[in-house]
């Protein structure tokens, strides 16, 4: 089955309410998926500071010079005031066998197995500050309950993409990827799904096209919630049995497997609700 | 018991099945599932707010007001009664029903009346793709649009659109619109609380190729 939960505030004032907002959006889909939960935050101060590249590590971290660790469980979110790919590169370098969950200038990825509530307080998801958040709990289908296994796939600079359904072809695409050289981390069928659209903006792409082709190339069931450093972006299969709800109003822009985790939301209640259509690419940017 | 308003929670459906008659109010459904689903009885039930899946399902005897929007599966397997969606619904509305009365003011999305085994539904705005797909009997009646596939493998239901239709699944056909069509359609209508001309509707029903196999697929 799988929760998708996803918010992208418009409105600065609500800023300090994101983690807040988004653990209520998470734990309500909790029944969706209650083995493994993940989160991706953009902008929050502590874990992703201005000036500052963040990398998030699943596993022992040992101590690292020169940079700041933030425990959170088997999660740690490392910081330091260098460029992204010098901070990945370091730590991959120290650690060649760590999970890399996520890395960018805003993006922290938190993620790991349990059930959405205990995960959320472990990560201390309610305090959490920034513009745009992406929640998703897992109800393993296609690989282990694994971290590797848990959402959201953010293998791209500040990308972050979480899916509810199955791809179909995922074997094949992922050959194809392989053989211009992709690296994975996982035998999961999202991760096939995020590197092939990070491949896609990596080349220049935006990110409606790389959906499109998405789209044209996947088959199977999909309601992917797509981010980035600029943009939030849905989409879902021909079929479009997997779930979605986007609700809108001039504060923020919301998505979620279900109305039911809406519910909490300021201004609700005005909200214009819709389900989007198949394979139609609905795109907001910052 | 004349009327009560209860608040949505885990016991709502329960105190319902215990009633007779009256009328009931739900408050605050806040996208909760199955919200008076299985009810038996001529009770008036109207809930204020937006429902999550199988609201109102499997419907006997009463009428249920949503005055919101309704998720997936509204009055699904209906028997008698009516359901009232002041809204939009979602998928496969009205699945399975085999009777009553299903009103969609806004949009029905995908797979609307599924399998419908005798359900009345007539949908205010436009549905999705693959509505009324193995549709055996009763009428499905769209003052909108209808996306793609409409009417897919179809047995006897009668559909009446009166936009645009993106296309028509296999075997399902436009046909003529006879008096008793026009008579038909305008009572529904009227059920509905709408008053258009039928003259602006299309019927689309079974062609009937696809009950027997065709001499020509012998191999």
């Amino acid at each position: 089955m799988c929760g998708i939960v996803g918010l992208h505030l418009r409105d600065p004032a609500l800023y300090p309410r994101l983690g807040e907002l988004l653990t209520g959006m998470l734990c309500e889909m909790s029944e969706r998926g209650a083995d493994s939960a993940g989160v991706a935050v953009y902008g929050d101060p502590v874990w992703s500071p201005p000036g500052h590249a963040t990398v998030t590590v699943i596993g022992a971290v040992p101590d690292l010079p020169d940079v700041t660790v933030i425990s959170l469980g088997e999660t740690h979110v490392v910081h330091a005031p260098v460029p992204v790919d010098a901070l990945v590169a370091a730590i991959r370098a120290q650690l060649p066998d760590a999970l890399i969950a996520g890395f960018g200038e805003e993006l922290t990825v938190l993620k790991g197995v349990g059930h959405p509530r205990e995960l959320a307080a472990t990560f201390g998801l309610a305090k959490a500050q920034g513009w745009q958040g992406v929640g998703h709990t897992r109800m393993a289908t296609e690989s282990a309950v694994t971290p590797e296994g848990a959402h959201p796939y953010a293998v791209g600079p500040d990308q972050c993409l979480v899916h509810n359904g199955s791809f179909a072809n995922h074997a094949t695409i992922r050959r194809h990827l392989t053989a211009r050289g992709v690296v994975f981390d996982s035998e999961n069928d999202t991760e096939v799904g995020a590197r092939y659209v990070a491949s896609a903006l990596a080349d220049g792409r935006d990110i409606e096209s790389a959906l499109k082709s998405l789209c044209a190339e996947f088959d199977g069931f999909y309601t992917l919630l797509v981010s980035n450093r600029d943009s939030f972006a849905v989409v879902r299969d021909a079929i479009a049995c997997k779930p979605a709800v986007i609700a809108e109003t001039d504060a923020w822009v919301a998505m979620a497997s279900e109305y039911r985790a809406l519910v909490g939301l300021p201004g609700i209640e005005q909200a214009r609700i819709y389900e989007p259509e198949p394979e139609r690419i609905y795109a907001w940017t910052r | 018991m004349d009327s009560m308003t209860i608040v949505m929670d885990k016991g709502v459906n329960r105190t319902l099945h215990r009633l007779d008659a009256g009328s009931v109010t739900i408050t605050e459904p806040n996208g909760k599932h199955s919200v008076a689903v299985g009810l038996n009885a001529p009770l008036q039930v109207s809930i204020e707010g937006h429902c999550g899946y199988y609201a109102a399902g499997m419907n006997q005897l009463a009428d249920v007001v949503i005055n919101g929007n309704a998720g997936v599966g509204v009055a699904e397997n209906m028997m008698s009664g009516s359901v009232r969606v002041n809204g939009n619904a979602s998928q496969s509305a009205g699945a399975t029903a085999h009777g009553g009365l299903l009103v969609i003011t806004g949009d029905a999305a995908a797979r609307c009346g599924i399998s419908m085994k005798g359900v009345d539904i007539v949908v205010g705005g436009s549905i999705g793709h693959m509505s009324a797909f193995m549709a055996q009997a009763g009428r499905l009646v769209v003052r909108g649009d209808a996306g793609e596939a409409l009417g897919d493998s179809i047995y006897e239901a009668r559909l009446y659109v009166r936009g645009k239709v993106a296309s028509l699944g296999a075997d399902c056909i436009a046909k003529d619109m006879r008096d008793e069509h026009h008579a038909e359609l305008r009572s529904l209508l009227a059920k509905a609380g709408y008053d258009d001309d039928p003259a602006d509707y299309t019927r689309y029903g079974s062609a009937r190729q696809l009950y027997h196999f065709h001499a020509g697929n012998e191999y």
